[in-house]
């Protein structure tokens, strides 16, 4: 943690935040201030420099001709790389995530370059969009439950040899490539399909962020009655497809 | 042209009587009020229907995000001044549903009709509409719909050759940039609370900047156009520059401005604004929506808000604290089977009413509304939830399918 609060910065708002994403920001909020830490969110315009002295980023999903903007003024900016470099926290979701890799294809059907933080290539699929509720199991090594969570997208992401998995589904798409695989991830950059948004359905992964930021092991245990129910109604779901 | 009404061929005739048999069958199997099924029907026999039924009207297209039923209702109020008015009162807003609704109508001067946003284009294509009024659009249900700005852009190129006068929200740039290819637009001031879907500029991708109630692209110049009508508070300012004041049954600001839209809709058909106005107030509740009801000895406010946006407005319409809410919010196909959406609603607005939380989501909204920090509770039926309310009217604020079962349950 670079000072006495904990910086969250909400990169792009004005672009990617259409899909409810911003809920990452509000329940990362919420739980630090159960534990007593001091958080300053940072929204960040795309008319506006990304800020380097952040501790998490959150980038969440948009349309196809933001997520071409995004990438545009994320390239040109050069903050968010540079804040990686430092060690922050990045967690991106759906048009984020594929912004996060080494290229995806934009709305004009072109290859746009990517940020080159996840080793990710996304492509769009062929086949049907991938909508509907998803569950799934997360890498071993974060140590966190089940993931459950809604995905909307007609992209394809395919991992390089640095990326691990962020999870295996047992049921819906993921990354959309057929192996099974959903989300990357590397040592403090992570990518996900899962809206929800995916950390009001995980609130485990809003606490990894913070135990990431303030390099501690363990968080004071907080109220998560309504997270669990919630989570047992939607892995249910997602076991029964309509 | 209007009253003058031709006689429909042989075809078209046989396809609306054909289109009201199916009806018949299918209200009698208690199958709802068989419009869409009758529109079906009629449709598959002659597919020109459409064009045909509406050869005989000055038709009026309504289209929007939200607010398109009640001023699809407002308009169609205000027109009755001048002669007889048919339109999809019911919401039944796609072709079949509308081939339906127009097919009753056979000595109506005026057609007034709601469009689904996705239909819109396709409609005014085939009933050559004298007038097409459009409200706002904002992200809704996008787990199934287009895109909003994509949405924008359909209509702009539908729109660019159109004859109609579009009456169109100046205070929305999306409305803005699907409106202004066209030759004949009347742009009113109706103001939009809802502003995240317009940040970035629909022409140019630039960031918008919004000081105060103006809006422009700083980089390629697309801005706000001047209004000739305006909502002024409580006021209709007319392109004269008079004021008449809004008399409305219906609550909130949104209300407000379909009845400022449909004043200047009313006006391009010589229905001077005070009459319109006037005429507007008879309107009391719209397919159950603002309806009060007495349930369980209690009474009951029935608000339906299906997006971002339509919650946005109808929290700055509720009684104020202490009185108790009612929310209920489900994922079914109509709703849209996403429930992210609750996360760009600002619940906190709702800090100091006891809230009750029903729905097939009821879940999904309680951790909206414990991390928002609000108290709440989870119940499990509306019984349940107004048993337990505390004194005072309840508004109750329900998306689509859930205000369904609410209208059911509560006898509305």
């Amino acid at each position: 943690m670079s000072q006495n609060s904990l910086r969250v910065v909400w990169v792009y708002p004005d672009l990617l935040s259409t899909y409810g994403d911003q809920g990452n920001v509000l329940v990362l909020e919420r739980r630090a201030h159960q534990r007593r830490l001091d958080v300053q969110r940072l929204d960040v315009r795309s008319d506006q420099q990304i800020p380097t002295s952040g501790d998490i980023y959150l980038i969440g999903g948009g349309e196809d001709r933001p997520q071409r903007l995004a990438a545009e003024r994320l390239r040109r900016d050069g903050g968010l790389n540079r804040a990686v470099a430092n060690g922050a926290i990045v967690f991106s979701v759906c048009a984020g995530y594929q912004i996060l890799g080494h290229e995806f294809i934009n709305d004009l059907g072109q290859r746009e370059q990517g940020l080159g933080l996840l080793d990710v290539v996304s492509t769009r699929g062929e086949g049907e969009r991938c909508v509907g509720d998803v569950l799934g199991d997360i890498d071993p090594q974060l140590g966190l439950p089940p993931l459950t969570g809604f995905e909307n997208h007609q992209g394809v992401t395919h991992l390089g040899p640095s990326a691990r998995p962020f999870a295996r589904v047992r049921f819906g798409n993921g990354n959309g490539t057929g192996d099974g695989t959903e989300g990357a991830f590397n040592e403090t950059v992570f990518g996900t399909y899962m809206h929800g948004p995916v950390m009001a359905r995980n609130p485990h992964i809003a606490d990894l962020l913070l135990k990431l930021a303030l390099d501690v092991n363990a968080l004071p245990p907080v109220d998560d009655r309504w997270y669990d129910a919630l989570r047992n109604e939607r892995i249910a779901a997602a076991t029964q497809p309509a | 042209m209007a009253g003058n009404s031709g006689p429909l061929s042989a075809r078209a005739k046989l396809a609306v009587t054909a289109g009201k048999a199916a009806a018949a069958v299918s209200r009698a199997a208690g199958r709802g009020s068989g419009s869409v099924i009758g529109g079906k029907v009629a449709l598959k026999l002659d597919p020109d229907l459409l064009a045909r039924l509406a050869t005989h009207l000055d038709v009026v297209l309504v289209s929007a995000t939200n607010g398109k039923t009640t001023t699809t209702r407002l308009i169609a109020e205000a027109l009755r001044a001048s002669g007889p008015v048919v339109s999809n009162a019911l919401g039944a807003n796609m072709p079949a549903g509308i081939t339906s609704a127009l097919a009753g109508g056979s000595d109506a001067r005026f057609g007034v009709i709601e469009v689904d946003e996705k239909y819109l284009a396709m409609v005014a294509r085939d009933v050559s509409p004298k007038a097409i009024a459009l409200l706002n659009l904002s992200r809704d249900q996008l787990d199934r719909a287009a895109e909003t700005r994509m949405l924008a852009e359909k209509w702009r190129e539908g729109l660019a050759g159109s004859k109609a006068v579009i009456i169109a929200n100046a205070d929305d740039p999306l409305i803005v940039w699907a409106a202004s290819s066209s030759p004949n637009v009347v742009w009113v001031a109706a103001g939009q609370e809802w502003k995240d879907d317009a940040w970035s500029c629909p022409s140019c991708g630039g960031v918008m900047q919004r000081p105060g109630d103006d809006w422009f692209c700083g980089e390629c110049g697309f801005r706000r156009p001047t209004p000739s009508w305006a909502l002024s508070g409580d006021y209709v300012l007319d392109p004269h520059g008079s004021a008449w004041p809004i008399h409305l049954q219906l609550p909130g600001r949104a209300n407000k401005a379909n009845a400022t839209s449909s004043a200047a809709v009313a006006a391009t058909f010589g229905v001077p604004p005070q009459v319109a106005l006037e005429r507007m107030y008879q309107v009391q509740a719209v397919a159950g929506r603002y309806d009060v009801v007495t349930f369980m000895n209690r009474e009951l406010r029935l608000l339906l808000a299906k997006n971002p946006a339509g919650w946005l407005e109808t929290f700055s319409l509720i009684d104020g604290p202490p009185a108790p809410v009612l929310l209920s919010v489900n994922a079914r196909g109509a709703d849209g089977t996403d429930t992210s959406w609750l996360w760009d609603v600002d619940y906190t607005r709702l800090a100091g009413h006891p809230i009750f939380v029903i729905g097939d989501r009821k879940l999904d909204l309680a951790v909206r509304l414990e991390v928002a920090g609000l108290d709440f509770r989870v119940c499990e039926s509306v019984d349940e939830a107004v048993q337990s309310a505390p004194p005072g009217r309840i508004e109750v604020i329900a998306n689509y399918t859930a205000f369904q079962d609410l209208r059911r349950r509560v006898g509305n």
